[in-house]
């Protein structure tokens, strides 16, 4: 039986680590039924098998996971054993282990009380399973005898009794050591199980509000304390002269305020700390949220309403506006467009891709066309990638004016060696052996603009496919600053 | 498989979304501008409601939302892919969030395009993706590129096979980053559409199984969001 005890608790200790200490009891309501009986035809298998190292291997087992937090409800572990809130005489461990083993409570109890009578190794027992099983989810409705409570609370009495009678008979113990570690472990009981109804709900401060919570559980944590120190009392008053004992207390005090006084600024650091990480979590939840939100709903209006929006000039005009107002959504949402994307460059520091991003969005304002930048990699804005990204916007005012069309492709590549932009658009193309002045223009200026900084330009166009200007920049020298060439007019633009 | 009014070899199609007016534009859009090609056979507004449309009519092609209650586009692929292997899921998403691009390429999706895609080009969309090509939006591309990007500071190569891209599938993938179509890079790099396919189809496969950190890191800590 022990050895089944033993089994179950090596599973929990096993399946803790997977089990993250969240707790809403309530969540866990329609759970909890779900456990299987089938589980306890495993662990009748496993009670075959197992040696018979009872009690110790409970103990052995349990203590290396001693830091780990007591009585906090895991999800999802179905096989976990949870002591019953309901009906429980003292912790509802007993009730607990014959919920996971199938079998009656009267003959766990039983085998408990045994144990306890054997030098107290109940005890142990019950005391790590109290420690380590989680209580079960509040809500659980079960149906059971009013008599067994009575029952129980006569069987705990009957185990402890016996174990004090035994062990006196035996001769382990004397009478001055007995008397007093019964009252002690009363008083541990009643402690424990005023701080163990508060278990379960939440962490942080509301657990400390449950811990003190209400009057009567005050009374009782009181009185547990009080046992335990009179228990205390009269086992070093049995064994030492007044005089010491009178010493000693006065010492142990000195010692306990020392080490309050000390430790005050710390205790107030957590209690602040707690307090500023829950509403920092609370409002990151919100936010979340709300962008959750946005998305879900405004963002898929904006694209619906490009989508449905006419082509004559007030379809155009809303389909402008939609989109202007979805870039700044998704700016908000996911940081700069286009850019590295995973991790939005902040607001503060000028990149290439959010430079870009911004002459795009600047575009499709001005012009009524969509424009999709395309960046892989980013460098931070000097005077060269500033010229760059002002040629490319040159380049995509005159793919918007000239083109024809409602889209334009823009892709930045940044390598080690250079930046290329590229703007790509698939309207009327022209030829470039024979183009009108204006145009040649247009293009000288960017073609200089580029050549002043060290950079070339690619041209492609066929008339009736659509045009690619490409710009080709060899990235600054490590450690020598651009030749600060005068072109403040561009880098304003 | 037999749809009423529709030509027997048009692709169909269940178009999965839980915004029912966006179900509409979409139904709309393919029913007018592609009757011949393409053929709408069901919708679904939420992921329950897919998985049992396309156990039911199973469609050649599926345009799935990524963002929807109940675990999103990523769940209807998890959920369906295992019995119906055959059927192709574009994504469509009005998120350019590379988290969620990459995220469902990996779980199975062989596509990925934009809400604002334009009633043909997504007709011909689904008919590529039929086709057993992968549809790799400019957007896709690029990030697909930067995940593959062999900067300073990148992990280190565990699998070369699966975690770098050959020289050839970068040229490809830069020139469809730039908006380029498939005949036009075939042109270009002097090769053939088909091999251009090919290696969009093995960019496809390397980014939906490499273990190279930028791509599961992406796919992992995908936000709510």
């Amino acid at each position: 039986m022990t050895s089944t005890l033993a089994a179950a608790q090596a599973r929990n200790l096993r399946e803790r680590p997977r089990s993250p200490p969240r707790d809403d009891p309530e969540d866990l309501g329609g759970l909890r039924p779900a456990r299987p009986g089938a589980r306890a035809c495993d662990d009748d298998v496993v009670d075959e098998t197992a040696s018979v190292e009872e009690v110790d291997t409970v103990s052995e087992a349990a203590a290396p996971a001693a830091p780990a937090p007591a009585a906090q409800p895991a999800p999802f572990a179905l096989s976990r054993v949870r002591r019953r809130r309901q009906g429980s005489v003292i912790a509802g461990v007993t009730g607990g282990v014959a919920d996971h083993l199938g079998v009656d409570v009267l003959r766990v109890r039983l085998v408990f009380v045994l144990l306890v009578a054997a030098s107290g190794a109940g005890f142990l027992a019950y005391a790590a399973l109290w420690l380590f099983c989680p209580i079960e989810p509040r809500g659980v409705r079960r149906e059971l005898p009013p008599n067994e409570r009575r029952q129980g609370l006569g069987l705990a009495t009957l185990g402890v009794g016996l174990a004090f009678v035994l062990s006196a008979l035996g001769g382990e113990l004397s009478g001055w050591v007995t008397v007093p570690l019964g009252v002690v472990l009363a008083g541990v009981a009643l402690v424990w199980r005023e701080a163990d109804t508060g278990t379960g709900v939440a962490a942080g401060a509301t657990r400390r509000a449950r811990w003190l919570g209400g009057k009567l559980g005050l009374v009782r944590a009181l009185a547990g304390a009080l046992l335990v120190t009179a228990g205390i009392a009269a086992f070093l008053l049995g064994n030492i002269d007044l005089g010491q004992v009178q010493f000693g207390l006065l010492a142990a005090l000195a010692t306990l305020a020392g080490v309050v006084v000390l430790t005050v600024p710390w205790w107030l650091r957590l209690v602040r700390e707690l307090g500023t990480e829950r509403t920092e979590r609370i409002r990151g939840q919100a936010r979340a949220d709300i962008a959750a939100h946005l998305h879900d709903s405004v963002l898929q209006t904006l694209a619906l309403i490009q989508k449905q929006a006419g082509e004559d000039a007030s379809g155009r005009e809303v389909r402008r506006l939609a989109r202007s107002q979805e870039r700044e959504l998704r700016a908000w949402l996911y940081g700069p467009p286009g850019g590295d994307t995973g991790h939005p460059a902040a607001a503060t520091d000028a990149t290439l891709a959010a430079t870009l991003a911004a002459a795009a969005g600047e575009v499709e304002d001005d012009y009524g066309v969509r424009v999709a930048p395309v960046v892989v990699g980013d460098a931070p804005l000097d005077p060269d990638t500033a010229a760059l990204v002002a040629a490319a916007r040159e380049a995509m005012v005159n793919a918007a004016k000239h083109a024809g069309v409602d889209e334009i492709d823009v892709y930045a590549e940044v390598e080690t060696e250079t930046v290329e932009i590229f703007v790509r658009d698939r309207g009327c193309g022209f030829d470039p052996a024979a183009v009108p002045d204006d145009r040649r223009g247009l293009a000288g200026s960017i073609t200089d603009r580029m050549a002043r900084h060290g950079g070339k330009v690619q041209l492609r166009s066929t008339p009736g496919a659509g045009t690619e200007v490409g710009l080709v920049l060899p990235r600054a020298r490590r450690g020598t600053p651009a030749a600060a060439t005068p072109d403040s007019e561009e880098e304003t633009r | 498989m037999s749809e009423p009014a529709a030509p027997d070899d048009a692709v169909s199609v269940v178009i999965v979304d839980d915004h029912a007016l966006f179900r509409r534009g979409v139904r709309a859009e393919l029913e007018s501008l592609a009757r011949r090609t393409v053929s709408v056979v069901g919708e679904a507004g939420s992921v329950d409601e897919a998985v049992a449309v396309i156990g039911h009519r199973r469609p050649d092609v599926v345009l799935l939302d990524v963002h929807m209650p109940d675990g999103g586009g990523a769940a209807v692929l998890a959920r369906t892919r295992p019995e119906h292997p055959e059927v192709v899921f574009l994504a469509l998403s009005v998120s350019d969030a590379a988290e969620d691009v990459i995220s469902v390429i990996r779980a199975g999706a062989r596509g990925y395009v934009t809400k604002t895609i334009s009633g043909r080009e997504l007709a011909d969309a689904v008919v590529r993706v039929h086709a057993g090509d992968a549809v790799f939006s400019p957007r896709l591309a690029g990030f697909v590129l930067d995940a593959f990007a062999d900067r300073p500071g990148a992990t280190g190569v565990v699998d070369p096979e699966l975690d770098q891209l050959t020289r050839r599938e970068r040229d490809v993938l830069r020139l469809l980053a730039r908006g380029w179509s498939y005949k036009e890079i075939a042109a270009e790099l002097v090769i053939s559409v088909k091999t251009v396919e090919t290696h969009v189809s093995s960019v496809l496969r390397k980014t939906q199984s490499s273990n190279r950190h930028e791509l599961t890191r992406w796919a992992s800590d995908r936000r709510l969001v």
